[in-house]
C-alpha cells in the first residue's frame, strides 16, 4: 500500500486536472444549457458518498459481529467521507436546481431521502464524538440504518413522482457526455479511497495513542 | 342490479374526487402587466458549484493532514515518556 499510495495520488491528481477540460468539451444539454455542467461533479460526489456509506455499513457489520477494532476505525473514517461527499452533493444540487427548476430546494422524495441519509451520518459523527463509552456499538447500529437508506435514495425517482431526473439518464448518456461523467466518477471514487486510507490511519494512530496513555496511567 | 345501483351512485363521488381542487380566480391581470420572467445566469451557479466541491475537498485534505501531524507528534511524545517506565 505504501508504494501504490503515491501512484494513486498522482493518478487522482491527473484525473482531476483533466476533468475541467473534458467537462468544457462536453456538449450543452438541450433544455438546461450551461448549468447542466454541474452534473459532472454532482453525480460523482453521490457515487463517492454511496461507496463510503457501504464501506461504513459493512465495516460496522464486521465490528458488531467480531468486535474488530480496525473495522470500527474504517467505519468511523468512512462516515466522515459520507458527510463530506454528501455535503458537496447537497450544495451543488440546489445550485443546479435554481436554474433548472426555478427553486433552490424541493421537498420531493429524492431530495428528502438524500438529506435524511446525510443527517443520519452527521448524527453518527456527533454520536462518536460526544457519545462516550459504548458509542462505537450505537454508531455501528446507526450506520446500518444509513446503509439501508441508500436503495431508497437511489430508486426514489422510480417509486415516487419527483422533479429530479431519473436514474436512466446515466446509462443512456451520449458518448460526449458519458466520457466526462465517468472520468469524474473514477476521480471521485479514487479520491474517496485515498481519503479513506488516510483517515483510517489517523483513527488507528489515535487508538494507539489512547493505548499508550492508558499504559502510562499509574 | 344492486352492484349497478351502487356503481351509479359511486360514479359522481369518484369523478368529483378525481377533479383537481378548483380555486376561483380573484381578479384579471392584462398580459402586458405580468412581471418579467426571472432570469438567473447559469455561469455563476456553475462556478459556485465547482468552487464548493474544490473547497470542500481541499479543506478536508488539510484537516486530515493537520490532525495526522498532531496525533503523530503526540504519539511520539507519549512513547518517549513511556520509555523510562518500560526500562524500569
Amino acid at each position: 500500500m505504501k508504494k501504490t499510495f503515491p501512484i494513486l495520488i498522482v493518478l487522482a491528481a491527473m484525473l482531476f486536472a483533466y476533468a475541467p477540460v473534458a467537462i468544457g468539451r462536453a456538449p450543452y444539454e438541450s433544455t438546461m444549457g450551461l448549468v447542466q455542467k454541474i452534473f459532472y461533479f454532482h453525480v460523482p460526489s453521490w457515487f463517492a458518498m454511496f461507496l463510503s456509506t457501504f464501506v461504513c455499513g459493512i465495516a460496522s457489520i464486521v465490528y458488531l459481529a467480531r468486535r474488530h477494532r480496525t473495522a470500527d476505525a474504517v467505519a468511523a473514517a468512512a462516515a466522515e467521507l459520507v458527510v463530506i461527499f454528501g455535503l458537496i452533493g447537497l450544495i451543488t444540487g440546489p445550485l443546479w436546481a435554481r436554474r433548472a427548476w426555478g427553486v433552490w430546494w424541493q421537498w420531493d422524495a429524492k431530495l428528502t431521502t438524500a438529506l435524511v441519509l446525510w443527517l443520519i451520518f452527521v448524527a453518527y459523527l456527533l454520536l462518536r464524538r460526544y457519545g462516550g463509552p459504548g458509542s462505537e456499538r450505537l454508531g455501528a447500529g446507526l450506520a446500518l440504518f444509513g446503509m439501508a437508506n441508500v436503495p431508497f435514495v437511489y430508486w426514489s425517482v422510480h417509486i415516487w413522482r419527483t422533479v429530479h431526473p431519473l436514474t436512466t439518464v446515466v446509462p443512456t448518456l451520449p458518448r460526449p457526455m458519458a466520457g466526462p461523467l465517468w472520468l469524474g466518477v473514477t476521480a471521485f471514487l479514487l479520491l474517496a479511497l485515498l481519503l479513506l486510507a488516510l483517515r483510517t490511519r489517523l483513527e488507528r494512530l489515535r487508538r494507539q495513542l489512547d493505548d499508550v496513555y492508558l499504559a502510562l496511567e499509574p | 342490479m344492486k352492484r349497478l345501483v351502487v356503481a351509479l351512485f359511486a360514479l359522481p363521488v369518484t369523478l368529483t374526487a378525481a377533479q383537481p381542487p378548483s380555486q376561483p380566480q380573484g381578479g384579471f391581470v392584462p398580459i402586458d402587466q405580468l412581471p418579467a420572467p426571472e432570469s438567473f445566469p447559469a455561469a455563476p451557479l456553475v462556478i459556485a458549484a465547482y468552487a464548493v466541491a474544490w473547497l470542500a475537498i481541499f479543506f478536508y485534505v488539510w484537516s486530515i493532514w493537520r490532525r495526522l501531524n498532531r496525533v503523530e507528534a503526540e504519539l511520539k511524545d507519549a512513547l518517549k515518556r513511556s520509555e523510562p517506565r518500560g526500562r524500569a
